[in-house]
């Protein structure tokens, strides 16, 4: 009991990690920042594509999709990091993390967006067409709002996942939250910085997860 | 044409290709054992939690919930880190492959169970009632009336959040478990050439399309009733 205390639950050793800690909880932020915009918009993107007319273009769109769901996250972002190089470009670690996270996430993103939009019924667009909205107009005024609001819990919850899923850019050496917390375990050897490090992302996430339990059952009652 | 061929030699270099096909097939196997298991072992013990949730004993279920939550507001990277690190400090030394495991499975377990448990909870109480009147007992009526109509809808769902905690063997590279991006790395970095990365990619690519569109197929197939 008394090694356990010791090793995951050292006070004197969390408090000075903590400055490290915290800018490195800051880093986490600004990743989210860039991240969760872009895969939010690069999903609309991918899911307005996979509406189209022609069904080639629906099927890349698909085949896209599906590629990006595919390979873990953690293999594009070692990809693009530790193989760009050899093509002459060598990306920094933010924009490694930024490339493969938007791939990633937009193609998750893309799909639930998909799964809304085909929720919304053939006689929306009709309706909305035949006041005389455009396409586009139907789209953006009368079916997105209702598909987001179809889709919600999954797209909180794959946020949720995004968030959670920025601790691999530690693996490119990113010094955010969970790097921070590596560095200061292999300095004293001990594991309270990262014990102190998934305490920070409980608080983070912990409320949006009981948000999303109490979502998905409204929705499904 | 020149920086073609340079490209063709980077990426896809038929010696290094030859030279590294059975190291990326160790890493293939070794990721699928450890998917494996992961799925079996995470699938069962969510569904264990979640029938032991049914008896509804206060303490229990509040047990239940906290590592429910907790298992799905970690990022899985945090747990294998404190674990693999955490637990030889301790005296309980644990291969890497066990540790990956044993995380792993422990995330699914969590997810399995909010899922199976939704579906428990959309089963109207009158399948419940009706049960019990033909003389089924609790544990009866449970397995024959309200798992079987409960694990139809977790289908798709279930099946998409397997995909997406298989995908994270790829975890294991960082605490050296030699999978398919471990034997990729290190193919790289002996070779000075990127096509092992191509290679560990084109594998998962390989071994995750299915999946993947079996899932979409899925979710077409036993459409989740949400209206």
């Amino acid at each position: 009991m008394e090694a356990i205390v010791q090793q995951f639950f050292n006070l004197a050793i969390m408090e000075r990690a903590l400055p490290l800690i915290l800018s490195g909880l800051e880093q986490t932020i600004v990743i989210c920042l860039l991240v969760i915009p872009l895969g939010l918009i690069g999903g609309l993107a991918f899911a307005i594509i996979s509406l189209s007319r022609l069904r080639t273009v629906r099927w890349a769109a698909i085949a896209g999709i599906d590629f990006f769901r595919a390979i873990p996250p953690l293999v594009l972002l070692i990809f693009i990091y530790a193989g760009l190089p050899f093509a002459g470009l060598r990306p920094s670690p933010m924009l490694a993390v930024a490339i493969a996270f938007f791939l990633n996430t937009s193609s998750y993103y893309g799909e639930i967006y998909r799964a809304g939009i085909e929720s919304v019924g053939q006689g929306q667009w009709d309706a909305a067409r035949s006041t005389g909205l455009y396409g586009y107009q139907t789209l953006a005024y009368v079916v997105l709002p209702q598909a987001v609001r179809n889709v919600l819990p999954d797209l909180v919850s794959n946020t949720v996942e995004v968030v959670k899923l920025t601790s691999i850019a530690s693996v490119v050496a990113l010094p955010e939250l969970l790097y921070s917390a590596d560095m200061a375990r292999s300095v004293t050897f001990n594991s309270s910085p990262i014990v102190l490090a998934a305490a920070i992302y409980l608080v983070m996430l912990w409320p949006i997860v009981r948000l999303i339990s109490r979502l998905e059952r409204r929705v499904a009652a | 044409m020149e920086s073609w061929s340079r490209f063709l030699d980077t990426f896809f270099n038929w010696e290094v290709i030859e030279r590294y096909f059975p190291a990326i097939m160790k890493g293939v196997v070794v990721t699928i054992e450890i998917a494996a298991a992961v799925v079996v072992t995470g699938t069962l013990l969510g569904l264990a939690l979640t029938i032991m949730r049914t008896f509804r004993l206060v303490a229990v279920n509040a047990l239940i919930v906290v590592f429910v939550d907790i298992f799905r507001a970690l990022p899985p990277l945090v747990l294998v880190l404190l674990v693999y690190f955490g637990l030889p400090n301790i005296g309980i030394n644990l291969p890497s492959f066990a540790v990956l495991w044993l995380v792993l499975a422990l995330v699914l377990a969590a997810f399995a169970e909010e899922i199976f448990w939704a579906g428990i909870l959309s089963i109207p109480k009158g399948q419940w009632e009706a049960a019990r009147c033909t003389g089924l007992g609790f544990l009866g009526t449970l397995a024959y009336v309200v798992l079987p109509q409960a694990i139809r809808l977790t289908v798709p769902p279930l099946t998409n959040r397997t995909i997406a905690i298989t995908k994270n063997t790829a975890l294991g590279t960082v605490i050296g478990v030699g999978e398919i991006l471990n034997q990729a790395t290190t193919a790289q970095s002996f070779s000075g050439n990127a096509t092992p990365l191509m290679m560990g990619a084109i594998a998962y690519v390989i071994l995750f399309i299915p999946v993947v569109v079996l899932g979409r197929f899925l979710e077409t197939r036993f459409t989740w009733r949400r209206v």
